[in-house]
């Protein structure tokens, strides 16, 4: 600015210019500074991905080990007996999705109520408080006490091991996650979001259902989603609930076969057919829960 | 309690023909907290009725109580009587969801639905089951919020994503498309630039021809030149407490030009906020 004169106030023609302290700005790789900050980088770097590597080399193991069999034939087919060659895992497919299914149609609508109670209708009851806390230690429940549980309160009861009792263990272990994922989406709904509905003239049900829970739906579904993923993979609450079956599943008081079971139990076999089917199955598995993984990520983002 | 009746407006207001919303606070509680005292409070139909006072006067909180959104703080009481069109808002068999029906609301911080700008401004209407040409009726209130040509080409957009000023318009739409007989704006600019806070005062203005509005401002200017009339409140911190109350109350320009009580003039001429 000195070489206009512009900003001199006293006139001369040449002030004599401040001299300027020298500084260099250019990127100096063999500085300690960046030294270090390229060293961590990488070592950030490698890290992550010796995180990554378990789960990669599970998935390319089912894949060399599992995928050849994977086609028509493996979801269509009963499972094979002793010495028979191919067959598929078709019925444990169903069993698989049937269980879940009965458990999210068990929980989810109970869980949602639990929620709304939680998070919007009395958040500091005493009730509230017990239940939160409940709900908490359920989370980490060991799933095979799931399974004792419903064994002792419906197997027992009806007489016989069903997929209906399978769907019910799975319930219990998804309940407290729905329910804690579903209040916390819900108190996430900006307060004044609740007040521009009061102010509208709602009722306290009518602010849960228009808005409130529309609002956290996204991050309701995500919640359900990923404690369907996780159910789906549990094997100890099926053991004493759905046992297994080497039939199609064709009513609910049945047993039932499944993924998880079908692994265990072939995996454990003197037949190289059934060991291939345990891998493949394997991979079925993973597959599925990717698959509500992927899906709940794509819910999960904020709608329009 | 005998001082407080020399503050208090000594004529009360005739009830003229055209009182909307016959506000006659006596005292609110929260708890054991008094917020508010002797506080009357006529809004008149078809024009604008500014409340202005420092913080903490309870100019929101009696503007709150006229359609009783105060129902939801806990320990909220209130001794006196809010008449609406005849009747005690606070009578035994009053339904507050109903009330808020009739009487809208506005908020400081604008507060759209986290859904499309069309179901904003629908919410309303679904919500009072209207029958009609529900797309008519939210053109209708878009374009008297005066937000319809900036929205008409994307009103199945969220309505987070528009401007602060444009959310505060859809707020209005959203309060005005049921037809309420009265709008309550609290603060409805303070969150707003001073461009978006115009076309607000603007479009407040056009609305009185249709609606009865009661504005919570902290801004003087606001109130002068919006506002038809004006109620200045103050704040009694004689007792201990903090209680707000009504100094006095009038046409806006004798409030600004020829206040009565000391503490309006003082607060008018900036003495104190």
């Amino acid at each position: 600015m000195a070489q206009d004169g512009s900003f001199v106030a006293n006139g001369s023609v040449e002030p004599g210019p401040v001299a300027a302290p020298k500084v260099n700005l250019n990127y100096n790789l063999f500085e300690l500074r960046a030294l270090r900050s390229t060293f961590l980088t990488a070592a950030a770097w490698l890290i992550a991905l010796l995180g990554a590597i378990p789960l990669l080399s599970v998935i390319y193991m089912l894949v060399v080990k599992g995928g050849a069999r994977l086609g028509y034939e493996l979801f269509t087919e009963l499972p094979p007996a002793g010495f028979e060659l191919g067959g598929g895992i078709g019925n444990a497919i169903q069993g698989t999705l049937v269980t879940v299914a009965i458990a999210a149609l068990i929980s989810i609508p109970i869980a949602l109520l639990a929620a709304i109670y939680l998070a919007e209708l009395r958040p500091n009851s005493q009730i509230s408080v017990w239940a939160r806390f409940l709900s908490k230690v359920l989370t980490g429940f060991p799933s095979i006490l799931a399974g004792v549980f419903v064994y002792a309160a419906v197997v027992l009861l009806m007489g016989t091991y069903s997929a209906l009792a399978g769907g019910i263990a799975l319930a219990v272990l998804m309940l407290p996650t729905v329910t804690l994922t579903a209040e916390g989406a819900m108190r996430m709904v900006p307060q004044r979001m609740k007040d521009a509905a009061i102010g509208m003239g709602c009722t306290n049900a009518q602010v849960v259902w228009k808005v409130t829970l529309p609002t956290a739906l996204p991050s309701v579904v995500t919640g359900v989603i990923l404690s369907v993923a996780r159910v789906a993979g549990e094997s100890a609450p099926l053991l004493f609930t759905a046992l297994f079956s080497n039939y199609w599943l064709r009513s609910l008081r049945e047993p039932t076969a499944s993924l998880s079971i079908l692994i265990y139990n072939f995996s454990s076999m003197p037949f190289e057919n059934q060991i291939e089917l345990a891998w493949a199955a394997s991979l079925v598995l993973v597959m599925i829960v990717l698959g509500f993984n992927i899906l709940s990520r794509f819910i999960g983002r904020p709608q329009v | 309690m005998s001082y407080v009746e020399a503050l208090a407006p000594k004529e009360a207001p005739q009830k003229a023909p055209d009182v909307v919303i016959d506000c006659d606070v006596k005292k609110i509680m929260y708890g054991a907290f008094q917020a508010v005292r002797d506080s009357r409070v006529p809004i008149e139909k078809g024009k604008i009725t500014g409340f202005i006072g420092p913080s903490g006067c309870g100019k929101s909180t009696v503007l709150r109580s006229l359609n009783r959104m105060n129902d939801l703080i806990k320990g909220f009481s209130l001794a006196g009587e809010v008449h609406f069109l005849g009747h005690n808002v606070y009578g035994k068999n009053i339904d507050p969801v109903v009330v808020r029906r009739h009487i809208g609301m506005v908020f400081q911080q604008p507060n759209p639905f986290s859904m499309s700008i069309f179901n904003n401004v629908a919410f309303g209407l679904r919500l009072n089951r209207f029958k009609g040409d529900i797309h008519e009726k939210v053109e209708k209130s878009l374009r008297r919020a005066a937000l319809w040509d900036e929205v008409k080409d994307k009103l199945k957009e969220s309505g987070l994503s528009l401007s602060g000023g444009q959310q505060q318009r859809l707020c209005i739409a959203r309060a005005i498309a049921p037809e309420p007989t009265v709008l309550l704006m609290d603060e409805p600019c303070s969150a707003l630039d001073p461009i978006a806070t115009r076309r607000i005062e603007e479009l407040m203005l056009e609305l009185k021809k249709d609606y009865t509005i009661a504005l919570v401002t902290h801004n003087m200017q606001q109130a002068r030149r919006v506002a038809d009339k004006t109620a200045f409140f103050s704040v009694d911190i004689s007792k201990g407490g903090r209680t707000g109350y009504l100094v006095e109350m009038g046409d806006t320009d004798q409030i600004f030009d020829a206040p009565q009580a000391q503490l309006t003039k003082e607060y008018i001429r900036g003495e104190f906020s």
